[in-house]
């Protein structure tokens, strides 16, 4: 294996992970916003219960996000020691600009709303929720700024020693691809909160206990659902992917399947790319209907790979277009399940519609794999960039690290979260378990 | 002058999570010690509980900081630095986990466990912390190209082929490890009371006397193993109060802890760490990694500094952003002041 292989799996995989956390911390984030404003304003001890609740889950889903995303951090010049030279006088901004905006906040309103309850008034509660709110969504925001800066280069300029400088501050915020993808990405964090809250609800249901909060756990959990699973397609995914298209167009044909160019070009629903044919194997296609999306009329003519240079497609091309229709299809999934839901919620028969209540407890770990999914059509689709169109992924490597000594780092974090990964779910099961009402196993954590 | 600038802002950044993280660090590395009952265990831990986390945030800011400020020293070091880099990134979960873990679960075995890991991944990160700062000044072995790579050990020689772990170097570890305990028992005198805070109050006195032995012998040390340290002091001879003010810290902290003021023991050793920290940078000055390998290859201030755009669209945000979180840190130290209440945590 390359140093440079190394090196990305190494990323690839630390990211991997941390990432199924911040999505539910973020979601979470605003759903026990919603929880508190409630309990705030009826004066609800059922719902202030929930909000404390979801805040035990937040917390141990705060901290695994902490501690593995710490690692990020560091691998930007541990393992990217070429690319972080040169431009860290720009991506490094962002980066510290998270930890001086958002980490301040999160951790010291976090402090105060886990720890800080009998010492502050109700109204000081509840703000310390909209600041743990704020704080993760601003974190978002400057990890996305980060991002887009390598999906999309603005406001930049190159010293003599080819190092990138930075020309303007809100140039580089307000990166109309970075606005895109964070309206996509967090609306994405809002369908796994809301997915997992709805989930939790139709397990209480369907487990005839707790009925009083799986109701408050499924209303929020399916009008935040349908509502964020409507905007992850339309208007978020649908401009984001005609930004794609008109700037990466290598990275669309690829997550499309679209060898040769086309005049009204097919949407390829599924089907096998097949590199050495330049075809598609088994494919079912709907006519035009690709035009159609990136151009609005379906007689536009869509680029394909054929005319971009081979030594600029994306380097893991199946596993591009694979990612990209998977996150596609679990959409199209979520909107089915949650528009079905919110209407037998509108009706009152949600509760007693257990085949649906079913489909939505086994539906919570779909929007994670949507949500990687949709990182790896990204990532994937940038290569074989690391700053598109500026820098090679084989340029940005650090090559003083060896192969043998990135793979012996990996297989640690490999090892280290495998314990994580379980620790993880047995503590989340202890806590549905316990569930929202005080409780004699959960007196006895806080009493001795 | 950005140079100037930066230069100290970072090392302020370096300073404010030594200052606060390491409480943090020393509590964890005590809390075996001190910690004889389980209402004793979760008082000891309840004094860092709300504010553990804020604090590490001075280590990601100041990295950041650093990153875009002085980007080829950021990817030098970091990639230079790899192997003890990822234990420090392994410590920093396992600490994490532990210490936040231990509230949601209630079996003693696990706990016991958690316990131990936590006092561990403590006590390795301020070593592994001591021997980082030994090694920035013993210089390592950087190629024309700016780059180099370190591994664990060689010889144990600061000489020609050095290790991340020498004898140098191992005596940095051991000062950090020292210090921020001697900080952290400082702490608990603060945050707890009756029988515990004796315990700490006591302990102040065996660690306050290796401590200072320690100090001296890293003195020594460096100017043994890096003899141009001295030349800023020499140049400037006023700014040889920096280390009169680590011996004058030190008298403090024996003092006011013999007089039960334990406020202003903490303080001296806040200062103490301040004067090291501030000594050591000085020493370095406007060198930012020496090389052992020939002067000519140091990494400098002028040779890592950011492009002058960076540095100015960094000053606009940094100042006003760092206003704001010293702000949240002064509003949640306020809010959880005084000595640790458990009966008032809910969680």
């Amino acid at each position: 294996m390359t140093a440079e292989l190394i090196h990305r799996l190494h990323f690839a995989f630390t990211i991997t992970f941390h990432y199924l956390f911040p999505q539910l911390t973020m979601g979470l984030a605003l759903l026990i916003v919603v929880l508190k404003s409630v309990a705030l304003k009826t004066g609800s001890e059922q719902w202030d219960r929930a909000a404390r609740f979801w805040g035990r889950i937040f917390a141990i889903n705060f901290v695994f996000g902490v501690v593995t995303g710490i690692p990020m951090e560091f691998e930007f010049g541990t393992n990217w020691a070429r690319f972080s030279r040169l431009s860290g006088g720009v991506i490094g901004q962002p980066l510290a600009m998270e930890g001086v905006f958002s980490f301040f906040l999160e951790s010291a309103f976090l402090g105060l709303f886990l720890y800080g309850e009998k010492r502050i008034s109700k109204w000081m509660h509840w703000f310390s929720a909209v600041m743990v709110f704020a704080g993760s969504w601003i974190s978002g925001f400057f990890i996305i700024v980060t991002d887009a800066w390598m999906q999309h280069p603005v406001a930049y300029d190159r010293l003599p020693n080819g190092q990138f400088e930075v020309l303007s501050f809100w140039q580089l915020l307000l990166n109309p691809w970075g606005l895109l993808q964070y309206a996509h990405n967090m609306t994405g964090a809002v369908v796994t909160g809301s997915f997992v809250m709805a989930a939790v609800g139709a397990f209480y249901l369907l487990e005839r206990q707790r009925e009083e909060y799986a109701r408050i756990f499924l209303k929020v959990g399916v009008i935040a659902g349908v509502a964020a699973s409507v905007l992850i397609i339309f208007p978020t995914g649908d401009l984001h992917g005609k930004y794609v298209a008109r700037n990466q167009p290598a990275a669309i044909a690829a997550m499309e399947g679209l060898f040769h160019s086309e005049t009204g070009a097919g949407l390829v629903l599924m089907g096998q790319p097949n590199e050495e044919t330049g075809q598609i194997d088994n494919p079912i296609v709907v006519n035009d209907a690709l035009s159609f999306l990136v151009y609005g009329t379906t007689k536009a003519e869509v680029k394909g790979l054929d005319q971009i240079p081979h030594d600029q497609w994306p380097t893991a091309l199946p596993l591009l277009y694979y990612a990209y229709h998977i996150m596609a299809g679990l959409g199209t999934w979520f909107v089915l399940l949650m528009i079905v839901s919110a209407f037998l919620l509108w009706r009152g028969r949600l509760q007693t519609a257990r085949w649906a209540l079913w489909a939505l407890l086994l539906s919570f770990p779909l929007p994670y794999i949507a949500n990687t999914a949709g990182w790896m059509t990204a990532e994937l689709g940038r290569q074989p960039w690391l700053i598109y169109g500026l820098m090679r992924t084989s340029e940005g490597y650090s090559n003083t690290v060896s192969a043998s000594n990135g793979l012996f780092t990996l297989l640690g974090f490999m090892g280290l979260y495998l314990l994580l990964g379980l620790l993880f779910t047995v503590l989340i099961y202890r806590e549905i378990s316990n569930g929202p009402e005080p409780n004699a196993a959960a007196e006895a954590v806080h009493a001795d | 002058m950005m140079g100037f600038i930066w230069f100290w802002l970072v090392a302020v950044m370096i300073v404010g999570y030594v200052v606060l993280d390491g409480f943090d660090l020393g509590v964890g590395v005590l809390h075996l010690f001190l910690a004889h009952t389980e209402t004793e265990r979760r008082t000891t831990l309840a004094s860092i509980g709300p504010v553990w986390d804020g604090n590490e945030v001075w280590l990601l800011a100041g990295g950041g900081t650093l990153y875009f400020a002085f980007p080829l020293l950021y990817a030098s070091a970091f990639s230079g630095f790899y192997l003890p880099l990822m234990i420090v990134l392994w410590l920093l979960i396992l600490r994490g986990i532990s210490v936040e873990l231990r509230n949601h679960i209630e079996v003693g075995v696990w706990r016991a466990l958690l316990d131990g890991v936590f006092g561990l991944a403590s006590a390795l990160l301020a070593v592994f912390f001591g021997a980082a700062l030994a090694n920035v000044l013993r210089g390592v072995p950087l190629q024309a190209d700016g780059y180099f790579f370190l591994p664990l050990w060689t010889n144990w020689q600061p000489g020609a082929n050095p290790g991340i772990l020498d004898w140098y170097t191992v005596i940095g570890g051991l000062v950090a490890l020292t210090a921020l305990t001697l900080h952290g028992a400082l702490w608990l005198t603060i945050k707890t009371s009756g029988e515990l805070a004796g315990r700490a109050r006591r302990i102040v006195n065996p660690l306050w006397l290796v401590v200072a032995a320690l100090t001296v012998a890293s003195l020594v040390a460096t100017i043994a193993v890096r003899p141009a340290s001295l030349n800023n002091y020499f140049n400037y001879p006023a700014t040889f109060i920096v280390p009169l003010g680590v011996m004058a810290a030190l008298a403090g902290i024996w003092v006011f802890n013999h007089k039960g003021q334990p406020g202003k023991a903490f303080l001296s050793s806040v200062l103490y760490l301040f004067f090291m920290l501030a000594g050591a940078c000085w020493g370095l000055y406007p060198t930012l990694l020496p090389a052992t390998t020939g002067a000519d290859r140091d990494i400098t201030l002028s040779r890592a500094i950011s492009g002058p755009h960076t540095l100015a669209v960094g000053l606009v945000w940094w100042g006003f952003g760092m206003a704001l979180a010293i702000g949240y840190v002064v509003f949640v130290y306020s809010k959880f002041r005084g000595k640790v209440d458990l009966s008032s945590a809910d969680h």
